[in-house]
């Protein structure tokens, strides 16, 4: 069951004022991740406050990097549960967690961030990683 | 409200995902509820059962960091030994 707006709303807007187009409708997911050109990133954001606590600030600290993925997306599980379904359908070998972050480039899957590796880990090292990828992957 | 925590109090483990092996040789990756009288409770678990699978151990683990946790069961108890050691599946391999 979904959760209260109230206490969503300001989880999805630690995302999307960093800039991140928030996905909250099937349409809206095959729009982005059906054109799968370039980088993408997908962030599957989530109430949980243990894990995506520490996940959203380590996302802000990660696009502070000076080599980011060209578009940059989100989707929330539980809650647009038919826009994560969807989401999820384009990276369907990886197990449903969240949060996640799926790095694809031209529509594959090249970085995926568990939450197995988010939890118990501060936003700085989870940046760390991210930051990796991306000079690793959106480099030209 | 980033970094806010929604379960203090618990054990240090509470929340994070951990292998486990119990007597019977299976292994358990799952998320650390608590240490209970009866073992570990986990949920969203994913088992390695040697009597049902071909797949060896250290190669479902692989798996298992890969591509995510393959929850089959959404909560067990695993009794372990007082020795076993808790290793966090991020940390595995």
């Amino acid at each position: 069951m979904p959760y209260d707006e109230r206490l969503v709303g300001p989880m999805r807007a630690e995302l999307t004022r960093l800039g991140i187009t928030e996905l909250k409708t099937v349409a809206e997911v095959d729009a982005k991740l059906g054109d799968p050109r370039g980088t993408q990133l997908l962030f599957v954001n989530s109430v949980c406050g243990c894990a995506a606590g520490a996940a959203r600030p380590a996302m802000a600290l990660a696009l502070r990097h000076q080599v980011r993925p060209q578009a940059l997306l989100t989707v929330f599980a539980g809650q647009d549960v038919d826009a994560a379904a969807r989401a999820r359908s384009y990276f369907a070998d990886y197990q449903p967690s969240s949060p996640s972050i799926a790095l694809l480039k031209d529509g594959e899957v090249v970085y995926f961030l568990h939450r197995y590796q988010i939890e118990g880990r501060g936003p700085d090292a989870i940046a760390a990683d991210l930051k990796a990828a991306f000079d690793q992957h959106c480099t030209a | 409200m980033p970094g806010h925590v929604f379960h203090p109090g618990h054990e240090e483990l509470h929340g994070i995902t951990v292998v486990l092996n119990d007597p019977a040789g299976r292994t358990f990756v799952g998320r650390y509820h608590e240490l209970g009288p009866r073992g570990v409770v986990l949920h969203d678990v994913a088992i390695h059962d040697p009597a049902t699978t071909d797949l060896d151990r250290a190669e479902w683990l692989i798996r298992q960091r890969r591509f995510g946790v393959q929850v089959t069961q959404r909560l067990a108890v695993v009794p372990i030994a007082d020795s076993q050691p808790i290793q966090r599946l991020a940390d595995h391999g």
